[in-house]
Order: C-alpha cells, then sequence, then structure tokens
C-alpha cells in the first residue's frame, strides 16, 4: 500500500512539474501554430518577465496584485515588439532564418538580462508559498504545486475556448492554414500574428512566474524549463494545443518516475530519450495530423 | 560576370590565377604571423581558426545539407574530452589521439544522422538540441569523465623548434590542419557528394529520385561534420589548457550556428570570414570594461555613468551576448547571405563600376 502511494505521489509530483512545461509548451505552439516561427526566445522572455516583477516586488516595494498585471504586461510588450521590431522585417524568411532570428533575440535578452541584473540568484518573493503543503488522501501537495496546476488547466481550457468561439482565436486558425486565403477573407494576418505573439509571451510569463518561487530568479532560470517545454511541444505534436498540455504532463510524470526509481543524476536527460524514440516511431508527435508535404 | 561556361569552371579549385597569388600571400602571412605579432595576437589567430574549423564542419551539415543542428557543442565537447582521455589514459601521441577523437566523434555524428532522417524542420531541432545537451550531462555526471572540474589536460607535446614558446607551437599544428580542413571542405563541396549534400538541401523526395540515396548522404554529412568539429574540440583542449562541462554548453552550440549565418549559409569563404569575426569579438567584449565606454569622445562619460547606474559592473561580459544576438538578427533581417553575400555585393559593384 505504501509503495502503491509513494507511485501515487511521485505521479502527482511529475504531474505539478508537468503543467508548468505545459504551460511553455502552449506558448511556444500559438506561435509556431500561426506562424510556423520556433520560438527559442520563450524561455528568455519569460525570464526577463519574472525579473521585471522581481524589481517590482523586490525593489520597489510594490503589491503582489499590482506587480503580477504589471510583469505580464511586460512580457506581452516583449512579445509585441520582437514580432514587429524582428520576426516582420525579415528578408525571404526560411525555417533556418527565422529559427536564427528568435536565437538571436534570446541571446539579446540573456544579455540585456544578465547585464541588468547580474548573475548571482535573487529569490522572488510570492505570495503562494512552496514550502506549505496540504495532504489530499495521504498525498503532499504544496500549494504552489496546486496553484500550477490550476493556472495550466485555466490557461488550457481558456484557449480551448478562445480558438474555438473568439472571433480573434478562429482568425488565427485561418492565418494558420493558409495565409493567403484569410487575407482575402479580410483578416488582418499581420495583426493576427502580433496578437499571438503577445498572447504567447503573456502565457509563457506566467509560467516563469510559477517556476521562480520554487527556485531561484536568476538569467539561466528558464534554460531548462524552456528545453523540457519545447521537448513536450514536439512530443504532443507542435501544431495541437491538447498535444502540448499533454505532452507536458507525460513529461513531467516520466521526469519524476525515472528520476525517483531509477536514477536522479541523468533525469533531465530522459525527455530527450523519449523525444528522440517517440519521433523515430511518429515523426509528427502524438497528436498533430502527420503532415505530407506535396512536392 | 561570375558565369561558368563549362564544368571544368564550376569544379575548378581556383576561379583565377590572382586567386592563386592572394592564397599563397596568406599562406606566408600566415606562417611569418606568430614571429611578427604579440603572444596575445597569436592565441587570438590559433582559438579564431578552430572556430573556422568548427564553422566549416557545421556549414556542410546546415548550409549544404539543409539539415539544423542545435547540438554541436557536444561533437565539439567529444572531441575535446576524447582527445584528452586518449592520451591520458591509453597514452597515444597526440596526433593519433586527434585523429581517433574526430573519429568517434564522427561515428556519435553518424549515431545522430540516423533519427534525422526521419525528422525535419523543428523536430529536427530538438533532437540535435537533446543530443548537445545529453553529452554535457554525461561528461558532469559520469565519475570517468572527471566531474564538473574535468580530467586535467596534459601538456602540449609538440615542440617545432626549441625557440617557440607553446602558444606558438599551438599555432603551427592548428593552422596547417584548418587549411587542410579548409581544403578539404572546398574539394568536399565540388564534388559528387557535395553535389548530393545539396540536391539533398533543395529537395530530399527529388534528390531520391534522381538516385541520391538520402540514407547514405544524410548521415555522411552528420558523420563529416562531426568529423570536422570533433577535430576542433580536441585541438580547443589544448589551446584553452583545461575542459569542463559547462564549456560545452548550449549557448556554444547557438554561437557555432551563428558563425556559419553570420559568414553566410552554404559558403566556405563565409564560414572562415564568420568564425574569424564572431571568435575575435567574442574574445574581445569578454574583457570589457566601463572605462572602455568612458573613452568614447563626447558622449563617453554620460554613456558610462549611466551604464553604472542601471546595469551591473559584473554583467558587462554579457554584452557580447547581445552583441551576437544583434548580429544574427540584423544579418537575417538585412543580408540573409551573410557577411558573404556582402562581399559578393561589394565585388559585383567594383567589378561593374561605372554601371
Amino acid at each position: 500500500m505504501d509503495s502503491l502511494l509513494g507511485l501515487i505521489q511521485v505521479f502527482v509530483g511529475g504531474f505539478t512539474v508537468g503543467s508548468a512545461y505545459s504551460l511553455i509548451a502552449l506558448a511556444m505552439v500559438i506561435i509556431y501554430k500561426t506562424s510556423e516561427v520556433l520560438n527559442f526566445a520563450q524561455g528568455d522572455m519569460a525570464m526577463a518577465a519574472t525579473f521585471f516583477a522581481f524589481s517590482l516586488l523586490a525593489v520597489l516595494g510594490l503589491p503582489f496584485y499590482a506587480a503580477l498585471p504589471a510583469a505580464l504586461l511586460f512580457a506581452v510588450l516583449i512579445g509585441l515588439a520582437a514580432e514587429f521590431l524582428f520576426l516582420r522585417r525579415a528578408k525571404e524568411p526560411n525555417l533556418l532564418g527565422l529559427i536564427i532570428i528568435t536565437l538571436g533575440l534570446e541571446m539579446i535578452i540573456f544579455g540585456l538580462a544578465s547585464w541588468k541584473w547580474g548573475a548571482d540568484p535573487k529569490d522572488l518573493p510570492f505570495p503562494v508559498s512552496p514550502w506549505d503543503t496540504i495532504q489530499i488522501g495521504g498525498l503532499i501537495i504544496s500549494y504552489l504545486e496546486l496553484l500550477t496546476v490550476a493556472t495550466a488547466a485555466v490557461v488550457a481550457a481558456g484557449l480551448f475556448l478562445f480558438f474555438r468561439y473568439s472571433k480573434l482565436g478562429v482568425a488565427m486558425k485561418a492565418t494558420q492554414l493558409n495565409r493567403n486565403v484569410a487575407r482575402l477573407m479580410g483578416i488582418r494576418t499581420r495583426r493576427i500574428l502580433l496578437s499571438a505573439w503577445g498572447l504567447s509571451a503573456g502565457i509563457g510569463a506566467l509560467a516563469g512566474l510559477l517556476i521562480a518561487p520554487g527556485g531561484t530568479v536568476d538569467p539561466y532560470m528558464m534554460w531548462d524549463p524552456m528545453m523540457k517545454g519545447f521537448a513536450s511541444a514536439v512530443l504532443g505534436g507542435m501544431t495541437s494545443l491538447p498535444g502540448a498540455a499533454l505532452g507536458g504532463c507525460i513529461m513531467g510524470v516520466v521526469e519524476n518516475l525515472f528520476g525517483f526509481y531509477v536514477s536522479t543524476e541523468f533525469k533531465s536527460v530522459v525527455p530527450f530519450a523519449i523525444i528522440v524514440i517517440v519521433l523515430c516511431l511518429k515523426p509528427s508527435g502524438l497528436l498533430a495530423r502527420h503532415y505530407i508535404r506535396k512536392v | 560576370m561570375d558565369m561558368k561556361r563549362s564544368y571544368f569552371e564550376d569544379v575548378r579549385l581556383f576561379g583565377s590565377a590572382a586567386q592563386v597569388v592572394w592564397f599563397l600571400v596568406l599562406l606566408a602571412a600566415l606562417f611569418l604571423f606568430p614571429f611578427l605579432a604579440g603572444p596575445y595576437y597569436v592565441y587570438v589567430v590559433s582559438y579564431a581558426a578552430i572556430n573556422v574549423l568548427v564553422a566549416l564542419g557545421l556549414n556542410l551539415l546546415v548550409g549544404y545539407t539543409g539539415q539544423i543542428s542545435l547540438g554541436h557543442a557536444g561533437f565539439f565537447g567529444i572531441g575535446a574530452y576524447a582527445t584528452v582521455l586518449l592520451m591520458n589514459k591509453a597514452a597515444l601521441p597526440l596526433l593519433l589521439a586527434l585523429l581517433v577523437a574526430s573519429l568517434i566523434a564522427a561515428f556519435f555524428g553518424f549515431l545522430l544522422g540516423l533519427p534525422a532522417l526521419r525528422l525535419e524542420g523543428p523536430y529536427l531541432a530538438i533532437a540535435t538540441l537533446g543530443f548537445g545537451l545529453t553529452i554535457e550531462i554525461i561528461f558532469e555526471k559520469w565519475k570517468f569523465f572527471g566531474g564538473s572540474t574535468g580530467p586535467p589536460v596534459p601538456d602540449f607535446p609538440i615542440h617545432f623548434s626549441s625557440g617557440l614558446s607553446m602558444d606558438q607551437n599551438i599555432y603551427f599544428l592548428v593552422i596547417p590542419l584548418t587549411l587542410a580542413g579548409t581544403i578539404a571542405a572546398r574539394n568536399l563541396v565540388r564534388s559528387r557528394v557535395g553535389r548530393a549534400f545539396v540536391a539533398v538541401r533543395d529537395s530530399d523526395i527529388a534528390a531520391s529520385c534522381m538516385g541520391v540515396s538520402l540514407m547514405y548522404y544524410k548521415t555522411l554529412a552528420f558523420a563529416v561534420s562531426a568529423f570536422f568539429t570533433g577535430l576542433a574540440g580536441g585541438l580547443f583542449a589544448f589551446h584553452l589548457g583545461q575542459i569542463d562541462p559547462t564549456t560545452f554548453n548550449l549557448m556554444l552550440s547557438i554561437i557555432f550556428l551563428a558563425m556559419v549565418v553570420v559568414g553566410g549559409v552554404a559558403s566556405i569563404l563565409g564560414s572562415v570570414m564568420g568564425a574569424v569575426l564572431l571568435s575575435v569579438l567574442n574574445l574581445k567584449l569578454k574583457g570589457l570594461q566601463l572605462a572602455d565606454f568612458a573613452a568614447i569622445p563626447v558622449i563617453g562619460q554620460g554613456v558610462a555613468d549611466f551604464l553604472g547606474a542601471f546595469f551591473m559592473e559584473t554583467g558587462m561580459a554579457n554584452i557580447r551576448f547581445i552583441v551576437y544576438g544583434l548580429i544574427m538578427v540584423l544579418i537575417m533581417i538585412v543580408e540573409p547571405l551573410g557577411l558573404y553575400g556582402f562581399w559578393i555585393r561589394t565585388k559585383i559593384y567594383w567589378k561593374t563600376w561605372p554601371f
């Protein structure tokens, strides 16, 4: 019985970590879905927003309810600026070129943030504690983990409704399917791309704010979660929102199971092993329709 | 202009007699350089030459074969670790260790090429990225590889002449290998293999219809690229004098990719230019001080005061990442062919000058 409970505990722990990955994966999928850009700057955009929140909270002493929306707004502005200043200006964009632009963006943000705030780790004053726990039927969960899962669930549900029922969401789907036809239908596709970047940066910043209290705030804080989030998005199929959410959860659970039963040292290698195996069997990920290229 | 009128013009090693002359001048300059320049510049040029090798290897894969790799720091690390460990544990001589280490890297390149047969775009990016991170973690966590401090790097064993310093000795090993690598890469891309690579890049389906074996050429591209990178990694271990796992992180892979793109994809000359530019920038910007800003005339003091007030002085080394990022983004926006594109445009402008 104890071992079964232990197993469930490991599962739940993985699930909570996985929901943070899901948030990043969702953010990446939104951008990839609308503009076919792999946004490598996602993690560092979130890192910058978290640092911004840290500055507001710890340096200026603002209350949390003011700092949270300000940080989200800051992230959205970074996202909009990235699309407007860089992505939109690209000449003959191909996949490699777009990847290079987002990698360059990542380095710019990383350099600016570690220049501004330094490399030494800081603690984010966060109202929900990662150390206080509650017990539900023998399982131990911290308040922060509960909040992370709840946020991920709300965001995933919200995105589902957004893409199904809102005008902007449907327009985004149309832009992804065929940009020229969408334009002929009167959709301002450039604005759609802009809003996709803003939305995605906001969701990424949420992930950053939820990851930071459990660790520290430093320029490298989002590298690992970002890689895992990217891996989750690819696992789920890169164009599928439910796939991204599912991929994040699978990633978290498998990683935790491996860490608990096999070896903690090589825990962070596991996701990539899974990815390679899954992709060899299903080259387009779990939940995406296989994409057949026309010659 | 540079129109090719026959097949033999297309496959010539040198385009004209002028190129041969310039090449000989370059050889002479490279030979005389360490005797004329200060020790720091010898160090810089060796560093740049090592990066040229990596950029060439990566360009064969990314530029010519069209396969994205975000894991080349992994091959670089494999080359460095394998060279050092082969010399420490198996007591191989340096040149043999370098060769075996590069072959080991090439084997891992072949292995990474296997999943790449079925993957493209973002899927390939994540697979190679995962490879790079995995290698870094294995080096760090596996006791055999010396943990987080890395294995001790043996003294550089080759002495070309008694009067040379260690940096000069390393220079005289690195430069011939880089030249050989450059010529090998140039020869590869103008041969049957290089054209097969380009065919795979332009359309893999059409290439396989024409009888180009995708399996053979894709894995070959990965293996050759990894060989170049592994060789550079082995040289880098001696150039730096120490290796530890965090050297071979994701940022390094991105910088390698930046060298290729900044120089110009699918261009040998471009790889050389990109690698040299970013290497020199890297060494120059690493040691940037607030005083360097204050030295700018007129606005200098104001800029330095502003930066001192709003930014951390300890974080100034990170300015190089901002510069790299800006270069990468601007190159893609202004001239997707990179420095090579600027060079070609300048050349055409002057050749056709009054018009």
